[in-house]
């Protein structure tokens, strides 16, 4: 059969499973948008080409699935780069397909060109330019193969306009392996032996839980693993959902802003399991005091994730799910049992920690932010999907929302990118159209990316945006009044819009709040209006997130509220 | 930690833009290329290349993952250690004054190496061997006067592997 190659792109979509391609067109990229709207996939019409790459992402994340975006070549393809870091660093399978000028053209600085290869190969896993429309179909169902096995990540396809317009013979083709690229999935059994040996002996463990639990959907094996050996369970940000917020067992998140219990209880434990984590720099602290009395067991599907910053006892490439499955198992066969251990020592201990110093805030006459998110929890059940921002707003979210499933919290956790959780909360709503999607936001982060607000009320995604608004870049200024005198340098934001009025002028609702006694009004109303709201409140402006780990400083060194 | 030489060989796609991805992750994860050579090999949908880095063995472990990680990357082997055979090339432009032609085809001579041009003025010599071989044989040419020197990186074959 022969296709046009906007024809193939549109074939491999729908037999990828594609049902939405986030994106704007452009000169280079009629052709395919022209096929696009063909077909019964639905395009969302972002505002920017940063919206539809994190719009993309939050579909990707709250579906467990991938993501895919389509923009145009040059600035439509610039645009892209920012979205892509973030998802590389989250690993989060996306395709990017970008339009490119004709091959001939390619090199002459044609107008709209650039080597966006060459600028996204270090924030892709993988990334392609097709020369030729015979290549196209294989290059596609090679990109969506690299972008979802393994340690997922987005990968980049730029397609010049010859390509798209050019004709070859169609036969689907099929893809389950590559010559150069084979990730490790099954774990090492023998690895896995001397991991439940340490385990057996150990008497003050901890697991440590990160995204690569939710990208393998291990947390149901992992609940059945730390149940049953009692043990208990912090996790990153990026793994928050991967473990019951709610259990017994979850200590709350570790490393700079996490409870005090978690982080003390790294400082003291004798055996570390983490899993699915890559022990970046906000979670450990000063490197050479981390976990500093522990054995550490590591399981990570990327063997550039282990002993990249942490010496490791036993180190485990594999699948999450895979290697607690096995652990599981391996406890059947061989009758192991918690019973053999004597851990109620380190339970005191840990509840010691809890009581002394849980997570608090004063709550006075002003609004605080913490307050703001323990009414949403409240009132939403612990039930919505939540998005963040950057700052503030991001530790908020994650201190005060527990988290009792996975894909429900979606953040920019690696690259910290401000502007990522209103257009990532766009894509997660339009994976689960009948699902309340809440945008926890800061003043600042929010403006980075509100155009998309017209995405939102074009395909009435209705998106809530709580703004956490303290007329401030507030974790800057957090760091300037704790570490640079009160100098607040350029973080000053009282200029910030009305976002009542600016809902209003986009066609969405627009609520405001100043005092604690209208939160929960504000909030039912929101929650009940089904098109997208922006809820103002006005909080405390100079509210800090504690605990917080100075930069460089050992995780059990917290300042406390 | 001690820094250690390491002669890295990987077997890679031949494909625009490979070079690329490997320098890339040199230089975006602060690692350094002391010499890279690049070749197709028999099978000419794949290319060799000999590559040679310094760094502990903490950093040699992460850097031979990370090539392994990249999708066009087929093989990484990290020769050092192991039994194997390296080699490099030089072609040396040196000053032939009257005085100095003899010892010079002497030097030759002894570090088995070879004349390829002669003129008047200079000869063009051709020389082979382990980074150790060149210098020495550089050092002693040095007093003739070198004009010009081209010189290869490494080339490198394990002698166990099939």
């Amino acid at each position: 059969m022969e296709l046009t190659g906007s024809q193939i792109i549109m074939e491999v979509l729908k037999e990828e499973g594609v049902d939405t391609v986030f994106g704007i067109i452009g000169g280079a990229a009629i052709d395919i948008f022209d096929e696009l709207a063909k077909t019964e996939i639905t395009h969302i019409m972002t505002r920017h080409e940063q919206g539809a790459v994190h719009a993309a992402d939050g579909y990707a994340r709250a579906k467990k699935g991938v993501g895919v975006c389509l923009v145009t070549s040059g600035p439509g393809a610039t645009n892209t780069v920012t979205g892509l870091a973030s998802a590389y660093m989250d690993s989060i399978p996306l395709i990017v397909l970008t339009a490119q000028v004709p091959t001939h053209l390619i090199g002459n600085d044609a107008f709209q060109e650039v080597d966006i290869v060459g600028i996204t190969r270090p924030c892709t896993k993988h990334n392609y330019l097709v020369r030729r429309v015979e290549d196209l179909a294989r290059t596609l169902k090679e990109a969506f193969y690299v972008a979802r096995s393994g340690r997922p990540g987005p990968v980049l396809v730029d397609i010049p306009k010859d390509i798209s317009q050019g004709k070859t013979d169609y036969k689907p083709t099929k893809i389950s392996s590559l010559k150069s690229y084979n990730p490790t999935y099954k774990p090492n059994r023998k690895q896995l032996k001397l991991a439940l040996d340490l385990i057996q002996k150990a008497s003050k463990p901890v697991i440590m839980a990160g995204g690569g639990v939710i990208l393998s959907g291990a947390s149901d094996e992992l609940i059945t693993f730390a149940r049953r050996l009692k043990i208990p369970v912090t996790g990153t940000l990026m793994g928050l959902g991967a473990f019951p917020g709610t259990d017994k067992l979850w200590l709350g998140m570790l490393g700079m802003h996490g409870t005090y219990q978690a982080n003390m209880a790294i400082g003291s434990c004798d055996l570390l399991i983490g899993i699915g984590v890559r022990f970046d720099d906000r979670v450990t602290g000063k490197i050479d005091t981390f976990a500093p009395h522990a054995k550490i067991i590591h399981i990570d599907i990327d063997p550039t994730s282990i002993r990249k910053n942490i010496p490791v006892t036993v180190p485990i490439v594999g699948d999450c799910r895979l290697a607690l499955d096995e652990l599981n198992r391996l406890m059947d066969e061989d009758h192991i049992s918690p019973g053999a251990r004597d851990t109620n020592a380190w339970f005191e201990q840990i509840e010691q920690w809890r009581r002394a110093f849980p997570l608090a805030y004063e709550q006075g006459d002003t609004l605080k932010p913490q307050y703001v998110v323990e009414k949403l929890y409240e009132l939403t059940k612990g039930e919505a999907i939540i998005t963040t921002e950057v700052g503030q707003n991001q530790i908020w979210a994650a201190q005060y929302y527990p988290f009792d499933r996975p894909n429900t919290f979606i953040t920019s956790g690696g690259l910290g990118c401000m502007g990522f959780g209103f257009p990532a909360a766009i894509g997660a709503q339009r994976a689960y159209p009948d699902k309340l999607v809440v945008d926890i936001a800061g003043d600042g982060s929010i403006q980075m990316n509100i155009q998309e607000l017209a995405t939102a009320v074009h395909y009435n995604l209705p998106v809530k945006v709580v703004i956490l608004n303290n007329r401030y870049l507030g974790m800057v200024r957090q760091w300037q009044e704790l570490f640079y005198e009160k100098r607040y340098a350029s973080t000053d934001l009282e200029q910030g819009p009305d976002f009542v009025q600016l809902a209003k002028a986009y066609g969405a609702l627009g609520l405001k709040a100043t005092k604690p006694e209208e939160v929960e009004l504000v909030l039912q109303t929101a929650l009940s209006t089904p098109r997208p709201v922006i809820i103002d409140f006005w909080v405390d402006r100079e509210e800090c997130v504690y605990p917080m780990v100075p930069a460089g400083s050992p995780i059990t060194e917290m300042l406390l509220v | 930690m001690n820094e250690e030489k390491h002669t890295i060989s990987l077997l890679v796609d031949n494909q625009p833009g490979v070079l690329s991805r490997i320098a890339g992750l040199f230089s975006g994860r602060g690692f350094n290329i002391e010499s890279l050579c690049v070749a197709e090999t028999m099978d000419p949908l794949t290319s060799g290349i000999t590559l040679t880095t310094s760094g502990n063995h903490m950093i040699i472990e992460q850097l031979t993952k990370q090539l392994n990680k990249l999708v066009n990357v087929i093989k990484v082997y990290d020769l050092t250690g192991t039994n194997f055979v390296e080699r490099e090339m030089a072609l040396v432009k040196v000053r032939a004054n009257p005085e100095h032609r003899a010892e010079i085809l002497r030097l030759v001579d002894i570090f088995r190496c070879k004349v390829v041009d002669v003129s008047s003025t200079h000869y063009i010599i051709e020389v082979t061997g382990n980074q150790e071989k060149l210098g020495a044989f550089l050092n002693l040419l040095k007093p003739m006067g070198i004009k010009e020197i081209s010189r290869t990186g490494s080339i490198a074959l394990s002698r166990n592997r099939k």
